[in-house]
């Protein structure tokens, strides 16, 4: 069952197609994920959803009303968190949840008591009255997300949801939003360059130049970028080397001291290779692609190109790199 | 299309951030003082009073004219401001008519304006006018309608203005012109033809006109009102009427 379908959607601005043709379908309860890099199509995509654009043509439904042509209903059914903050920074926490329950036509009292359970949700109960002016950034995103909640949306819109919160609130919020789903039936559909936060999706549409270029589960897109990566440390590496060649048809290298190969579902073949080698093994580890290595192999260019990347990734890409030029 | 309760509530957070902004209310009484007490005394030792009227309490009604005028520009164009910090997503994606989030910015422009009309009343003592109860709620009527017809003037513009940038543009090319071509410190019908006609095509001429009905009296041009206060009632509130009918228009679009 669907709770969001697009159909062959399609948005042009002038010369420029930002979408180009697009349908798939979200399901109920799922948390779907469009990744993609910055100007991919993600953004426009969402507008259109809640009924901010209006498609050139094509079009998409969510629980079963037209964007285009039910667009209150769509409204009401939907919650969102925009990239950039949407909240009155002059006014209290209370004030700007009191504003969007307003706007959604709860009476006074419903009103009074989701305000208080979604501030429990997010934990801030205890700024009720605080000005949003004084919030940290990580506070602010938490109000945002808590406002989305209060009409109790069937769709949580999110877009880059977590982009610039520490990790511990973003875990938090990802904790959260995953209680939710399960305790409402709550679908959630999101986008983001950040890959990581991918990784949370039931599954992930990869969108680039206005086209879907693949969608499936997080799991089944590493699959397509071939072998995961095992690094193996044993008391004889260059015999090891000869009978892994003789037993598997591998061909493993020798690398920091110990030795590389590249095998499809790296975990399942690990036991095995255990099992084969007849001198000690020393150390074992596995190393999962990411979505990062699915996109540059779809598109060529990896997905951070555009964005200032954390210093970890930066690493992990400079060395990728540098191995691909190795060879 | 209509729906009260966000039309309520958009009201009630321009109201919150009126009151809670001092610097915005000091502002409301810091610029009438400036204009009465210090251009009015100036001014007014050049020109002799005349129907028993000073020109101080000539420009009065052109002194709660101006305030009017400022306060309604500043709330609408609040709409350009909603949409830089980004709350006016929030609006735009909620189940409302853009109807109502025009009406909803309307009636606080225009509530506020009054409110603030009404804080000038308070020099009234000092300026020697005496003021009826029937008077008083005269003048609230008569800002009701002045500050409805600004204020949707503002909204019509800040329907079209995409940035902040352009906000001093608007202060300098319209809203100082229409203080100034308003008969608020000096008679229309003595001006030259030139900017008599650019005063004819000013609703805050009329609306100053007819709180010069009410405030002046038995007063007689130059200093008292210069049109019979029906055609200044009629005149705003058909201006009134076409702007927000434009505002409402140019607001639909689809952002």
């Amino acid at each position: 069952m669907s709770i969001i379908t697009v159909n062959n959607l399609t948005k042009k601005f002038k010369s420029l197609t930002a979408v180009d043709g697009i349908s798939f379908a979200v399901n109920k309860g799922e948390v779907f994920g469009f990744l993609g890099p910055n100007g991919a199509g993600k953004t426009t995509t969402i507008s259109i959803l809640c009924t901010l654009l209006s498609p050139s043509s094509g079009g998409a439904e969510i629980a079963g009303f037209d964007c285009a042509k039910n667009p209150d209903q769509v409204r009401t059914s939907i919650g969102l968190i925009f990239q950039d903050t949407t909240l009155d920074v002059g006014l209290t926490a209370y004030e700007n949840l009191k504003f969007h329950a307003y706007l959604y036509n709860l009476d006074r009292r419903l009103a009074e008591k989701r305000i208080d359970e979604m501030l429990a949700v997010v934990e801030l109960q205890t700024r009720k009255h605080d000005l949003v002016k004084n919030f940290s950034g990580g506070m602010k995103r938490r109000l945002e997300i808590a406002r989305g909640l209060l009409h109790y949306p069937r769709v949580l819109f999110l877009d880059e949801p977590t982009i610039g919160l520490d990790p511990q609130t973003r875990n938090t919020i990802w904790d959260f939003i995953n209680t939710l789903r399960n305790k409402e039936k709550i679908s959630v559909f999101m986008t983001t360059h950040y890959l990581e936060e991918a990784e949370n999706c039931g599954r992930i549409a990869i969108i680039d130049h206005g086209r879907i270029i693949a969608l499936d589960t997080p799991a089944k897109l590493k699959q397509m970028v071939h072998g995961d990566v095992i690094h193996v440390i044993t008391a004889d590496n260059q015999r090891a080397i000869a009978e892994i060649q003789k037993t598997f048809g591998l061909a493993a290298r020798e690398e920091n001291g110990g030795l590389v190969l590249e095998t499809e579902k790296g975990d399942e073949f690990i036991p095995r290779l255990l099992h084969s080698l007849t001198m000690q093994t020393l150390s074992v580890s596995l190393k999962k692609p990411t979505l990062n290595d699915v996109f540059l192999k779809l598109t060529g260019r990896t997905i951070r190109d555009d964005v200032v990347a954390d210093s970890k990734e930066v690493t992990r890409e400079f060395v990728r790199s540098h191995r691909r030029a190795q060879r | 299309m209509i729906q009260l309760r966000p039309i309520y509530v958009i009201c009630m957070r321009e109201f919150i951030k009126f009151f809670r902004e001092k610097s915005r209310l000091l502002g409301t009484l810091a610029r009438p003082v400036l204009w009465l007490f210090v251009v009015g005394n100036g001014m007014g030792s050049l020109i002799r009073p005349r129907a028993g009227f000073s020109y101080l309490q000539f420009i009065f009604p052109g002194m709660i004219g101006m305030t009017i005028l400022f306060s309604s520009i500043f709330s609408s164009i609040s709409i350009v401001w909603d949409r830089e910090f980004g709350f006016m997503k929030e609006m735009l994606v909620a189940p409302i008519s853009r109807l109502s989030i025009v009406i909803g910015k309307t009636l606080s422009g225009t509530l506020i304006s009054v409110a603030q009309a009404v804080i000038i009343l308070v020099f009234i003592p000092v300026l020697g006018i005496h003021l009826t109860i029937m008077q008083f709620f005269e003048v609230v009527a008569v800002s009701v309608l002045v500050s409805f017809c600004i204020t949707s003037l503002g909204i019509l513009i800040a329907a079209r203005l995409t940035s902040f940038d352009g906000f001093n543009i608007i202060m300098n090319f319209l809203v100082m012109p229409m203080l100034f071509l308003s008969g608020a410190m000096y008679p229309v019908t003595s001006m030259p033809p030139a900017l008599r006609h650019l005063t004819l095509i000013n609703p805050l001429t009329y609306g100053i006109d007819a709180l010069k009905h009410i405030l002046l009296r038995n007063g007689t041009p130059p200093l008292g009102p210069e049109f019979p206060l029906l055609l200044d009632l009629f005149i705003v509130a058909v201006i009134s009427v076409v702007m927000l009918t434009f505002a409402a228009l140019s607001f639909r679009k689809k952002e």
